[in-house]
């Protein structure tokens, strides 16, 4: 088959120009049609709306009036909005740095090829593979005094005589929430980390050690300088990722206890879903946007 | 010795949470039977999740194999704005362009469609599966498509016959990380789905701590966390070396 294509291929190679690069700009396009009508449907056509209609009295049903700037000039008045930026910047400075924490470690454990060793690298991911809020339902559930066995478990060792409220104070219910995220996304994070790990050189080690280094000094002179752009990688995707929480507040702590766990995404839902105000929530949306994307863009810069 | 034994400790901190979930479902297997009658049943939810993964995952791999195609192998005019346009997709966060997303859906008559929030999965999933696609495209050497082209194929059966065959790794990590999001993503179809009975599974499963039909079941709930994360454990393990390639091949990076 192969061979029979190669001979005709010669053949017709030595005739008029190949007819193959005829309408070959059409023809890239039309390949192309698919990827530009969703990218310009859904989500740069999106992206022009959400402007118009943080520009607009927008309610969930009935028609719209322009307004501006009044959606943006209320934000600074909305009292559930400023709290929740605060808690969200503070879950995101905690929830990065442990998520760094336990994801590098887990990445130093597990980067040599060892026998057994892709055992424990599945174990620590296998919790990634099952869906977020999946993972905020199970804790829920196994946190839960009457019915998880954590409580039972920790009176049994004598570490607590009553049922912990694990999602009954503020700080508990961050405290819970954290421990969620470090079990749902470590192993993920471990994942991207060991990409990088592994792209450092055998010899650069080898050579570190014949010049009479230590552990700690091959860690932080060559590890960690060669792991940089992949720290970066991941701590971008952390911060973005816990700036936009959404799934362990609503499904985990459902914002509480007294709304101290309410994140900012939480407040755009809310004022959507449950104000009906759709313009509002535009508004909230356009101003998070921006923010995160200048986030991004300043860490790219910064760290790379 | 140590570190062994700190490696075996985390793995039982890891995998205990899920033997737990297993467990507390089984341990009374009627927890099973009362999801099949809870809301619309679970057969409802979960055959709206199938249809929204399938669809997902089969768009994700149509649009972004023709594509990755046209990015790979041809020259058209606004190729690198298309290309720059798709990768802003993973600059914007996610949760901002929901809410202009489900009016704009409103307009299109696909507001609380399982078809248009698998469109919605199939744009989130754009980015990575497109660079995934450009790039296995880019790996195949081009006498094998010329070869083709000058037997008379047009670019299209040399496309389908040929083409597909080679990049088929990169349509298995593409096609997986496609369906480990649609199953399980719970903000868009909240969002964007607003009837009961085209709930997914995510947004039926968290109703029933929200006590929607009656107080809430522990033991049911675990059922469902079952259910959900089931076939995603399975697709895993099975296919753990294609999704660790959609890691490596940078397509992360953006």
């Amino acid at each position: 088959m192969t061979l029979t294509i190669t001979k005709s291929g010669r053949q017709a190679a030595r005739g008029a120009p190949p007819a193959r690069w005829r309408g070959r700009k059409a023809q890239g396009w039309l390949y192309a049609a698919p990827t530009a009508v969703i990218v310009g449907v859904l989500f740069l056509a999106p992206l022009v709306l959400v402007g118009w209609m943080s520009l607009n009295r927008w309610p969930l049903l009935g028609p719209a009036a322009f307004n501006a700037p009044d959606n943006y000039t209320k934000i600074a008045s909305n009292p559930l909005f400023v709290d929740a930026v605060l808690f969200t910047l503070k879950y995101t400075a905690i929830t990065t740095v442990l998520l760094s924490a336990v994801a590098l470690g887990l990445a130093l454990l597990v980067q040599e090829r060892r026998p057994g060793v892709g055992f424990f690298r599945t174990a620590f991911f296998l919790p990634g593979a099952v869906g977020f809020a999946a993972a905020a339902l199970l804790f829920y559930g196994m946190l839960n005094p009457d019915f998880g066995p954590v409580d039972p478990m920790l009176q049994a060792l004598g570490i607590t005589s009553e049922p912990v409220k694990w999602i009954g104070t503020p700080n508990m219910a961050l405290f819970s929430t954290i421990m969620l995220v470090l079990w749902r996304f470590a192993g993920f994070n471990m994942l991207i980390l060991l990409t990088g790990l592994q792209a450092i050189p055998v010899e650069v080690y080898e050579a570190a050690r014949s010049d009479g280094a230590n552990r700690w000094q091959i860690f932080t002179r060559i590890t960690l300088p060669l792991l940089r752009p992949t720290l970066a990688l991941m701590l971008i995707l952390s911060v973005t990722g816990s700036l936009l929480a959404f799934d362990q507040f609503f499904i985990f702590t459902n914002g509480g206890p007294d709304n101290s766990t309410v994140s900012m995404v939480m407040v755009v839902y809310r004022d959507a879903f449950f104000r009906f105000d759709l313009g509002g929530a535009a508004a909230l949306s356009v101003v998070l946007l921006v923010g995160l994307v200048g986030l991004n863009t300043l860490m790219m810069r910064r760290l790379r | 010795m140590s570190r062994h034994l700190t490696l075996g400790a985390l793995a039982v901190l890891f995998l205990f949470p899920l033997v737990w979930s297993g467990y507390a479902s089984l341990e009374d297997p009627s927890n099973y039977l009362e999801m099949a009658s809870y809301g619309e049943g679970v057969g409802t939810y979960a055959a709206n999740s199938v249809l929204v993964s399938a669809l997902t995952v089969g768009g994700t791999l149509v649009v972004s194999a023709l594509g990755g195609y046209a990015f790979a192998r041809f020259d058209f005019p606004g190729k690198n704005l298309l290309f720059l346009a798709t990768l802003a997709i993973l600059m914007v966060p996610y949760a901002t362009i929901l809410i202009p997303l489900y009016v704009l859906l409103g307009y299109l008559g696909l507001q609380n469609s399982l078809v248009g929030l698998s469109l919605v999965f199939v744009m989130f999933q754009l980015p990575f599966a497109l660079f995934m696609m450009r790039n296995a495209f880019e790996g195949i050497p081009r006498e094998l498509e010329e070869a083709a082209l000058v037997d008379g194929c047009g670019t299209f059966r040399a496309f389908s016959r040929i083409l597909l065959h080679a990049v088929r790794p990169a349509l298995v990590t593409v096609g997986l990380f496609a369906f480990l999001a649609s199953w399980n993503d719970f903000f868009a179809p909240l969002i964007l789905l607003n009837d009961g009975s085209s709930f997914t599974l995510p947004v039926a499963v968290v109703s029933m701590t929200q006590g929607t039909f009656g107080a809430i079941d522990y033991g049911m709930l675990q059922a469902g966390v079952m259910v959900m994360a089931i076939p995603c454990l399975i697709l895993f393990i099975v296919l753990q070396r294609h999704y660790v390639r959609g890691f490596m091949s940078g397509a992360l990076r953006g």
